[in-house]
């Protein structure tokens, strides 16, 4: 396979260089031309015209066909530095160079947009399978709490006589608790469907990571249920100016992740610092971490490590990365060397200092 | 005492019959209507305590219903939004709306909402039994002194707390305080605000980084909370 590919160039460009090309290979048997027999150049000139037509469009692959045959009659048939041919044998022959170097360009375009076609087909059905494994994961992980507002509200309703005030109210606590993970599923279909729609703007403005990381970690308390999250942010961090609403979703999906995913004993930190220009943000937990084998996957959209028995759809961490993404910045997953995960996220951003000293006070 | 009257522009049948029996259960009166159109005739019609106002409406959009409510209807108006449309809300907010909640929301949140809406701070002399510490804000001596404490704080430091106190319970824009603390001229300058809040809790909060009285509303603004107030 060849890998070059000047057709993403423009037209101008390819044909400035197929043509540079032509001229190069031209140059070089007419130097050679006391070693070569003139039939031979025709032969090197066809491969030229080959070689362009495997990275260049079919225009100047032609534009080529041409300018070779026309070199080659004029530099290399005698007589020489003419465009004329005495003999018939040579007339024949430039006349099939002349067909055979167009063909050679016409068949070797088709045989690209055949391959594209294909790619494109692949392309369809790697989507089709994609919308699979969503509408597989979505029925799932919908459906559980669906079913479960719909049994406990359908108890409520049916059997209310029976059931006592404790009861009553844990079918209720249910119901929230099913509406809560059914709201979070919905939200991050919402915000996956915002990236791929390229949607995503961010809104850039000034301000304080310490309140960010800290008000995450409130918002996260029914769910991490005791757990601490330990925060390491240094109070003279300066000003960041980036999306503070797409900055705590990305924070948020990371320690939720943590949250559900590392074993109750492990300790969850998230750190953030100012390195050159850019904010860092480093959530690590001191769990199993990811198999090795797993880490590159794991951005990718609807990935689960396998045998994940708690409920979600694959696309916290794909959402994440597309959200780090749409700032301009990084992300990246490792193993600490003694077990756990770190995710380092890492986003260019402007810088303020001012302190209140500065400020009208 | 006449129970506190409240009307609900929503066009979502289960959203109304939920407010319905909550508001009810807790001694509010409640008139519903299911349009822009029916909504401003009601409120003009009864001019109740309070509005709760869906953005979404299929005849008109809310925010028009709530720059025509705001010609002449002075009480508390609270916006009913979808989830994390925050540019949404902030306009709103700017419009003159109180508050917002975002669907789908708590109940708890939803009474609360609505009662630091009706609640209005008359007295210079407000204290706050906050579960860490103990607020009390002279507003005429521009004091503020926290478990007994004076507290020393700046000028705009200051202007900055009576604001909260005089829209406790209201979640303010960033653009909002900038302008009433800062001027017109200093909107854009929000990181003026993000060293400013962080002054204050430091001097007000017992803990910072989990405050008590100045509550971040993520992408939005800030909300003064005193909940468990006793006013003098």
């Amino acid at each position: 396979m060849v890998h070059v590919d000047f057709r993403k160039n423009s037209l101008g460009t390819q044909y400035v260089i197929s043509v540079a090309f032509t001229l190069l290979v031209a140059l070089v048997c007419y130097l050679l031309s006391g070693f070569l027999g003139y039939r031979v150049v025709a032969l090197l000139l066809l491969v030229t015209v080959s070689l362009n037509a495997m990275v260049f469009e079919m225009t100047p692959v032609l534009v080529n066909a041409v300018l070779s045959a026309l070199l080659w009659n004029f530099f290399f048939i005698p007589p020489k530095f003419t465009l004329a041919i005495t003999n018939t044998e040579d007339t024949l022959m430039f006349m099939m160079y002349f067909v055979v170097a167009f063909i050679n360009a016409v068949l070797t375009t088709r045989i690209r947009r055949a391959e594209q076609q294909a790619r494109l087909k692949e392309e369809k059905e790697n989507t089709l399978k994609l919308y699979n494994t969503l509408l597989n994961s979505l029925s799932h992980e919908l459906r559980t709490p669906i079913s479960t507002i719909i049994g406990a509200s359908d108890n409520l309703m049916v059997m209310a006589d029976k059931l006592s005030e404790f009861n009553k109210y844990e079918l209720a606590a249910e119901i929230s608790k099913a509406s809560l993970q059914l709201n979070r599923q919905v939200s991050n279909l919402l915000n996956m469907s915002r990236l791929e729609s390229g949607f995503i703007k961010p809104k850039n403005d000034w301000f304080d990571i310490r309140e960010l990381v800290y008000d995450v970690r409130e918002q996260l308390t029914e769910e991490a249920k005791g757990r601490p999250i330990h925060i390491a942010v240094k109070e003279n961090l300066p000003l960041f100016k980036l999306d503070y609403g797409l900055i705590v979703q990305v924070l948020h999906n990371l320690l939720h992740n943590a949250i559900i995913y590392a074993p109750k004993y492990a300790v969850i930190t998230v750190r953030a610092f100012c390195k050159d220009i850019s904010l860092v943000l480093v959530i690590e937990d001191t769990g199993h971490g990811f198999p090795e084998s797993e880490i590159d996957k794991v951005f990718d959209k609807f990935y689960r490590l396998k045998n994940s028995a708690t409920g979600g759809t694959g696309l916290g961490l794909s959402i994440v990365k597309g959200f780090v993404e749409a700032m301009g910045g990084n992300i990246s997953l490792k193993n600490m060397p003694e077990g756990g995960a770190v995710f380092t996220v890492e986003i260019p951003s402007e810088l303020s200092y001012v302190s209140n000293h500065q400020i009208k006070v | 005492m006449k129970p506190t009257s409240i009307l609900v522009i929503d066009d979502e049948q289960q959203i109304r019959k939920l407010l319905d029996i909550t508001l009810r259960t807790n001694g509010f009166e409640l008139t519903e209507a299911p349009s822009a159109m029916e909504g401003l005739k009601i409120a003009e019609e009864l001019n109740p305590d309070l509005i709760l106002l869906d953005l979404g409406l299929p005849d008109e959009s809310g925010h028009v219903v709530l720059e025509k409510l705001r010609k002449w209807y002075t009480q508390p108006i609270i916006i009913l939004s979808v989830q994390s449309n925050e540019e949404d809300i902030v306009n709103a907010l700017d419009k003159g709306a109180n508050d917002y909640l975002t669907k789908p929301f708590r109940t708890g949140e939803l009474l609360a909402r609505i009662r630091s809406s009706l609640r209005v701070n008359r007295t210079h002399l407000i204290t706050y039994q906050g579960t860490n510490n103990k607020l009390e804000i002279d507003l005429e001596l521009r004091t503020v002194k926290k478990n007994g404490e004076s507290l020393k704080l700046t000028a705009t430091e200051f202007d900055l707390v009576n604001l909260f106190v005089k829209n406790e319970g209201r979640v303010l824009t960033h653009q909002y305080l900038l302008r009433q603390v800062w001027g017109p001229g200093y909107i854009s300058q929000t990181q003026y605000l993000r060293v400013f809040i962080a002054q204050v809790r430091k001097k007000i909060e017992t803990e910072p980084n989990r405050p008590e009285y100045i509550l971040t509303e993520s992408g939005v603004g800030y909300r003064f909370s005193g909940n468990d107030s006793t006013i003098f």
